[in-house]
This record gives C-alpha cells, sequence and structure tokens, in this order.
C-alpha cells in the first residue's frame, strides 16, 4: 500500500515518487502538498480504495506524513 | 422608544479598548478560572459576565447595533438549527445552498447596501461578518455529516462566545464544541493560562505600545505629509505604505492576542491567526501566516470544495488553470467580503493572481531551474519580494488611496 499511497501522491502533486522517499516528512511543511494537491489526493483515494473523506473532515496535522496517512487510509477501509 | 433612549445613554467600552479595559474583564473571570482550576465550568457565571460585557460593547453610540445582533442570532440559530434536524434525515443540495445562502443574506445586505444606497444598513453590526463564517461554516460541516451532536443553545455560545465576537479569530462549531463540553484537566488548564499570559503581554505591547507610534503618531503624520501633494503621488505615499502595514499587522495581531488569551482562560482554545507573516518567502506561505482563521476558512469551505467539485465533474482540462482559476476566484471573494469597494476587490483579486503566479513559479523552477541555488541569498530575496508585494497590496486595502486620488481635493 505505501507504494501505491506515493504514487498517487506524485501523481496529486506533479512531483515524483522519489520526492515522497521520507516517510516521515512533513509534507505540507515542505511544500510538497497544498491545498490543491489535497483534492485530488483526496479524489484519487476516493477511486482506489472506496473510501470517502470530505473536504471539511481533512484535518492537515492529522494526513500530514506518509506514516500517517497509509495509518489513517487502512483505518477508514476498516470502518 | 424610551428604551433606546436609555441605551443610548449608557456607557460604551469597546472591546479591548484600553488596558484598563483588560483589567476589568480579567478580574471578572477569576471565579471562572478559579471553576476551571477545580475541574467545573460556572455556566451561568460565563454567561452573565459574557452577557454584560457584551451589553456595553453594544449600548450607547453603537444601542441600534445591539438589536440587530439580537436579530441577527436568532435568525441564524433558527436556520442553523432547522437544517441540522433536516440533515438527519435528507440531503437535497438544493435545500444545501439555499440555507447556505439564508446565513450569508443580512451579511450580503450589509456588505452591498453603501456602495448601492450611499449609506450603512440598519442590519449591520460590528462583528456580523466573522459571525456570519461562523454561521456559514456550521452549515457546511452539517451538509458534511460532520456534525453529530448538535445543540441549539452551544451554537448560541458559539456565535456569541464573548472574547472573540467582533473580530475573530474564526473558530468552527465542532472545535469549539468540543473544547465547551468538558473541561480541561489541571495541568492543561494551567497550561493555557500560562500561554495566555504571554499572549496577554505580547498583545499589550503591539496594541497599546507599538501600534501606538505606527497607528496613532506616524501613518496620521506621514497621511497629512501626502495628502498635501493630493491627487499627485508623493514619496510620502511609500511612507504611509509602509507605516500602514506595520500598523495593521501590529493592532491586528495585538487584538488576535487579546482575543486568545480570554478564550484560554475560559478554557477554550481558539484558533491562532498570526504566525510571524513577514518571514513568509512566498505568497503562498504568507497566506498559511497572516489572519489564518479567515484564510483557512477560505481554503477550506471554498477554495478546496470549487476545485473538489470542479475536478469531479471534469470542468477544467488542465489542472493549472483549475488551480489558477480557484484562487483568483477565492481571493476575489475575500475582497468582496471586505467590503465592495474598488479597492477592497482589487486588493483580493492581485493577491489571487499572486497565488497563481507563486504555484506557476514553483513548477517553472522545478522544471527548468533545478540547479537553481537555494542560500541566504536567494531566501533574503524571496522574503523582501514577499514583503514588498503584500505592503503594497496592504496600501491598496487601507483605502488611502481612494483618499488621496479621489477625495483629495474635497478634504483640502
Amino acid at each position: 500500500m505505501e507504494e501505491d499511497i506515493k504514487n498517487i501522491l506524485a501523481d496529486a502533486t506533479g512531483r515524483d515518487a522519489a520526492d515522497f522517499a521520507d516517510n516521515s516528512q512533513d509534507l505540507f511543511e515542505s511544500g510538497l502538498m497544498d491545498s490543491m494537491a489535497t483534492v485530488s489526493f483526496l479524489l484519487a483515494l476516493q477511486d482506489k480504495y472506496d473510501i470517502n473523506v470530505p473536504v471539511s473532515e481533512f484535518d492537515r496535522s492529522e494526513w500530514n506524513t506518509i506514516d500517517k496517512i497509509v495509518g489513517k487510509v487502512k483505518e477508514l477501509q476498516n470502518d | 422608544m424610551a428604551i433606546m433612549h436609555w441605551l443610548s445613554s449608557l456607557p460604551n467600552f469597546s472591546a479591548y479598548g484600553t488596558p484598563g479595559y483588560l483589567l476589568v474583564l480579567l478580574i471578572a473571570l477569576i471565579p471562572l478560572g478559579i471553576g476551571l482550576y477545580c475541574g467545573k465550568r460556572f455556566d451561568w457565571y460565563e454567561v452573565i459576565i459574557s452577557a454584560l460585557f457584551l451589553f456595553v460593547m453594544f449600548d450607547g453610540a453603537n444601542a441600534p447595533q445591539m438589536i440587530s445582533l439580537i436579530g441577527y442570532v436568532i435568525y441564524q440559530t433558527i436556520i442553523v438549527t432547522w437544517y441540522y434536524h433536516y440533515r438527519q434525515q435528507h440531503n437535497q443540495s438544493w435545500v444545501f445552498y439555499l440555507v447556505t445562502l439564508l446565513t450569508l443574506i443580512p451579511l450580503i445586505i450589509v456588505k452591498v447596501s453603501p456602495a448601492m444606497v450611499g449609506h450603512d444598513s440598519l442590519l449591520g453590526f460590528m462583528g456580523i461578518s466573522y459571525m456570519t463564517f461562523r454561521a456559514t461554516g456550521t452549515v457546511i460541516e452539517t451538509r458534511d455529516g460532520m456534525v453529530k451532536d448538535f445543540s441549539w443553545w452551544t451554537f448560541v455560545r458559539f456565535m456569541l462566545f464573548m472574547p472573540t465576537i467582533t473580530s475573530g479569530p474564526i473558530d468552527r462549531y465542532r472545535r469549539f464544541a468540543k473544547d465547551y463540553k468538558k473541561v480541561p484537566d489541571r495541568e492543561k488548564y494551567m497550561g493555557l493560562v500560562q500561554k495566555g499570559i504571554k499572549y496577554l503581554f505580547l498583545g499589550l505591547l503591539y496594541n497599546f505600545i507599538i501600534d501606538h507610534f505606527f497607528g496613532a503618531v506616524w501613518l496620521p503624520a506621514a497621511e497629512a505629509q501626502a495628502m498635501q501633494y493630493a491627487p499627485h503621488m508623493s514619496w510620502w505615499v511609500v511612507a504611509v505604505m509602509y507605516l500602514y502595514g506595520m500598523h495593521l499587522f501590529f493592532n491586528f495581531a495585538g487584538y488576535s492576542l487579546f482575543a486568545i488569551a480570554f478564550s484560554y482562560f475560559m478554557g477554550v482554545e481558539a484558533p491562532m491567526n498570526f504566525n510571524k507573516p513577514f518571514k513568509s518567502k512566498n505568497i503562498k506561505e504568507f497566506w498559511n501566516r497572516w489572519h489564518m482563521s479567515l484564510s483557512f476558512w477560505f481554503r477550506d469551505y471554498i477554495f478546496m470544495r470549487f476545485v473538489f467539485m470542479a475536478t469531479k465533474k471534469k470542468w477544467f482540462k488542465n489542472r493549472n488553470v483549475l488551480s489558477a482559476i480557484a484562487y483568483i476566484l477565492d481571493m476575489t471573494i475575500m475582497g468582496f467580503w471586505h467590503g465592495v469597494t474598488w479597492y477592497y476587490i482589487l486588493y483580493g483579486f492581485l493577491h489571487g493572481i499572486a497565488l497563481a503566479v507563486c504555484d506557476w513559479w514553483g513548477r517553472f523552477k522545478r522544471k527548468h531551474l533545478k540547479k537553481m541555488p537555494h542560500n541566504k541569498i536567494t531566501n533574503a530575496i524571496a522574503i523582501f519580494v514577499t514583503f514588498n508585494f503584500v505592503m503594497l497590496t496592504f496600501l491598496l486595502f487601507s483605502g488611502f488611496l481612494n483618499t488621496l486620488w479621489f477625495k483629495g481635493a474635497r478634504l483640502l
């Protein structure tokens, strides 16, 4: 799943997957992610994993690293 | 109207207007603080104190506003409560849009009136803009199914939360209700009090010392000099630009610090509003540091929702075009919200363009300038450019150019 998430992120941000090598870096602080990329990212999650995260539920501090994202996606899949 | 006459005759105290006001408020909150320290929220004491301080904010010369405020809160509470109950059973889009519009209508009337009929609307009162954000935001979160246990009384308290009523920061219903329904444990509360004291002193420094010079001494002097040349430009306008920018920051950030400090004392963690905005290296970073509770509101409720819908419905082929349009739309709406005048709207529009350019520059740099150095000098240049762009737009925002160019002759 981690690789898939990295590919989705690369797609959403228009960067290389290599930019997402570090699983604990803050994606928003580092400037990799912004609101625009967040929306593309959420839509891709919907398509790939069939999980629905409303924009108003998206709290940056809960989604700001790859580790946290993987955790969140797993959690939402199990719901 | 004997009652209006009586209300108007009472003394008025604007929020955080003087150090004495802060002291009286602080003393009034002591029993509440003792309660929180002991793990209790003295609800009725808080209601009475809040009502009292709100009363003296809206009596005297502001007495007509008191009626508008009360009517407004009743109106919004009915709409939002109704929508919450409706939303438990149904979820039709047109109802959501209609309800959103209904929550916005009083503000729209108040903002458009001066441009349409030439005087302020009677519906207006201090803080209506901020209260509208709170109400509309609650409706949007309810639509998303995020508001699970709504209570009209908590909503009224949220709308009328005394420390932040007139100028924010703009809280969110869910966040506020969470803080409100529980009492922080002692350790956490003492942490809040400690931070609150720090913010209170920082606010005093900003508002009553630094801004005294920028806002009350130097700015009026520079404005008077610049007006001597009206309607022509002079170097004094440059002085006005920087002085106004500094005044705006220290005044508003100071005020926000007071509001946050008193929220903390009341056991509510209101969101931060400023985070060293002038060290931003680009305009996107600036909006993550300046008037944050407002820019995040626009980001979450306008920008992201618009982009979400546009992407889903494939309105635009090119993502970069979409983001540019979304930025310009978002910031221009923000301009309109400040007021329907050419300078507010242009201010918002320019920031929208700047955000789009900032995005484009980031992409261009990654693609074509891979070898561009990143060091202290490029950082300093980036901060310098951002700061000066912001100052230039603040000059617009101040309305001083409007006075200088179009009203100067009348003043002289």
